[in-house]
């Protein structure tokens, strides 16, 4: 069987962080991805970043991308890297079961960072399996990744950063946003975000959420409503928006069936995103080695993804033996720079999940 | 439907990759997945639903939620939003289940 | 209200403006009105004019003493946040980001829109700044009449060709 010293699952901005720590202290380290490109939610983040220097803020996700990509390359010899390969189960002992073009092969690793991210959540309505109505992310992955256009004309079906980040990308590859619905009675994501999209003509509105997709095989029209104080549609409100496309951005939800399988103690905690691991201060699970980071333990940003990466690392790597110079002030380094990151109001509800965590810890 | 130009983004023009749809002759692109391709040709409707054989498209598109399983060259289940395009694929709309095919 | 729809309204926009005699001068117009972790505006100045501070989360203080409204905040901004602003005559000169294609050109007339995406006035074009270091957010210099001082925002997306 192979073997690794440390398999990484998922190659986004959380595991190549991580990756990269584990190799300067010495660490061989196999990187399995099942996306054909590494880079995770990066690949398709044409955006500038916010935060700060320390996480390549201003720049945008897909040079960041390329930086710690770059910061790999040292360390070739003692670095693998799988992509197009699932990981489709974890057994005991730490054995993978991957699948690469229809091949299965088993990987025996010692330690194991779970770093698989995050699914978009749905939204029930009338309608809302018919083609056309796409998760914000995957138009993201249409339009960026491939170059395609999800269609003409578009509804954009909630307020958080990703819903008003997708408009923005929506009009700069020349499709018409219709309108941006949020059910709540403000706008969830950065107002900057929103101001971009406002002023280009994008009507952004609040209370108002999707009543029903209207079509035969393919989303013709949309109708919205405005909702009550309940949340509630009000009879009466609707109106009808000609889109061929109805993007929802509604949150993100933990991909944690991976990590579950190994065993470790998983927790629901809604200021995270949904069933989350109990983790320590160093990213360790309740199982012995096996360490989860990024939107897999707390739906937030790229930005705290990769210092969550980078603190795992380094705590996989000494648990590992491998020594790893002034570890010790560089943890505290990036702790402060999550407690800087997460510290507004923005950070609000991570802060409060993580505090509820560690008690369940 | 392909974007041409883009701001931040370059699409650089590729390869052309034939391949079948219910039999139909169309074409894709070097670096397409199956679904993409479809989806660049119009085609939005993937597969039908088990019971009430509605329509179903991508959803996730990063293989997550199944929503795209199509039949390719012969193969039920495949998850074409992450299967990469291949000169030739045989692409058909799913209808129901389709059969397991052992790993 | 901002909260709702994003439009920041005319009192919240004239609090973050300079005098009247200040504008005499090119200066940055900061419109981040809520509390985010982020300081690229800080960070990217070259003359030290705007402070964010120990907390990353602060909202963004300009010095207009120190600013010199060179514009380079403006295209390292990530939330498209920050405008120059400068009176001259009877017109409005301004320096806004821009991440549409085509780009304008040189002697371009313009839509000029406000913060609702409403168009207001014709523009000019005078200069377009879109090298590596603008990487990608271009610059675009323009002139508008003095009277859309408070309304003028950006330039309506010209229809993009396939
Ligand atoms: C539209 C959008 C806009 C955003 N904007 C910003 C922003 O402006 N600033 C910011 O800081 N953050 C932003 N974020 C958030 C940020 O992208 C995520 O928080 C971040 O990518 C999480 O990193 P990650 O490494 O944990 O997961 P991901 O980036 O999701 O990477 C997970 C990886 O795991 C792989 N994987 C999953 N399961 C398996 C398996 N079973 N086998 C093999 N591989 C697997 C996936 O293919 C993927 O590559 C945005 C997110 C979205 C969707
Ligand atoms: S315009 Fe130039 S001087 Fe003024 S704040 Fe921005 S970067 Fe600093
Ligand atoms: S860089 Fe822009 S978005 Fe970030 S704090 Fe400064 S003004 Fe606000
Ligand atoms: S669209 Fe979700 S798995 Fe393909």
């Amino acid at each position: 069987m192979v073997t690794s010293e440390c398999v990484i699952v998922g190659g986004g901005p959380a595991g190549l962080s991580a990756a990269k720590e584990l190799l300067e202290a010495g660490a061989r380290v196999t990187i399995i991805d099942r996306n054909e490109r590494l880079g995770g939610q990066l690949i398709k983040q044409t955006h500038m970043f916010f935060g700060s220097e320390k996480q390549y803020a201003s720049h945008r996700g897909i040079d960041i991308l390329e930086y710690l990509v770059n910061d790999l390359a040292p360390y070739g010899d003692r670095l693998e890297i799988r992509t197009g390969t699932t990981v489709a189960a974890i057994y005991q002992d730490k054995v993978l079961g991957c699948l690469k073009d229809e091949k299965y092969f088993k990987i025996k690793a010692e330690s194991v960072i779970i770093a698989t991210g995050a699914s978009e959540k749905a939204l029930p309505f009338e309608n809302n399996d018919l083609p056309g109505v796409y998760a914000a992310g995957a138009v993201q992955t249409l339009m960026n990744e491939y170059g395609i256009k999800p269609g003409q004309k578009v509804l954009m079906v909630g307020s958080g950063n990703i819903g008003l980040i997708v408009g923005y990308q929506l009009l700069q590859a020349g499709i018409e946003v219709k309108a941006l619905v949020e059910a709540a009675d403000r706008i969830g994501g950065y107002l900057v975000h929103a101001s971009k999209i406002r002023r280009l003509g994008v009507p952004v509105l609040p209370k108002t959420s999707i009543k029903r997709a209207i079509g035969e095989d393919a989303v013709e029209a949309a109708e919205i409503w405005s909702l009550d104080e309940n949340w509630q549609g009000i009879p009466g409100t609707e109106k009808k928006l000609d889109v061929d496309t109805i993007c929802i951005a509604v949150g993100l939800s933990p991909l944690t069936e991976l990590l579950q399988q190994t065993g470790v103690r998983v927790e629901y905690v809604r200021e995270l995103g949904g069933n989350v691991p109990l983790l320590d201060e160093g990213y360790r699970t309740t199982v012995d080695k096996v360490y989860a980071c990024g939107d897999v333990a707390n739906i937030e940003e790229a930005s705290s993804a990769m210092v969550e990466g980078r603190i795992t690392g380094i705590h996989a790597a000494r648990d590992l033996g491998h020594e790893v110079e002034n570890a010790g002030f560089r943890i505290k380094a990036l702790q402060h720079e999550l407690y800087d990151l997460r510290g507004g109001p923005p950070g609000e509800k991570v802060r409060q999940g993580i505090k509820k965590r560690e008690v369940l810890a | 439907m392909r974007i041409r130009k883009h701001p931040i983004l370059s699409f650089p023009e590729k390869d052309s990759v034939p391949f079948y749809y219910n039999g139909k002759k169309l074409y894709g692109i070097e670096g397409d997945t199956i679904a993409s391709a479809l989806h660049a040709n119009g085609v939005k409707k993937l597969s039908e639903s088990i019971n009430l054989k509605r329509p179903r498209g991508f959803y996730c598109a990063i293989g997550n939620c199944a929503s795209c399983d199509m039949e390719v060259d012969g193969k039920t289940n495949v998850r074409t939003c992450i299967t990469p395009l291949k000169a030739g694929m045989e692409v058909k709309t799913q209808r129901g289940k389709g059969r397991l095919h052992g790993n | 209200m901002i909260e709702q729809d994003g439009i920041a309204s005319e009192n919240m926009v004239k609090a973050e403006f300079p005098t009247q005699e200040e504008l005499e001068r090119p200066k940055a117009v900061i419109e981040c009105y809520k509390r985010i972790p982020c300081n690229p505006c800080e960070t990217s100045c070259p003359f030290d004019a705007i402070t964010v501070g120990e907390d990353i989360n602060d909202r963004p203080v300009i010095d207009f003493d120190k600013c010199t409204g060179c514009g380079i905040c403006v295209f390292n901004c990530p939330g498209l946040a920050i405008t120059v602003f400068q009176i001259n005559d009877d017109e409005v000169l301004m320096k806004i980001p821009y991440e549409f294609h085509p780009l304008p050109e040189e002697g371009d007339d313009v839509h000029v829109v406000n913060r609702a995406g409403e168009r207001i006035t014709k523009g000019r074009v005078h200069k377009v700044q879109a090298g590596r270091r603008q990487n990608k957010t271009a610059l675009i210099h323009l002139s508008v009449p003095a009277d859309y001082l408070y309304d003028a925002i950006t330039i309506e997306v010209i229809p993009f060709e396939e």
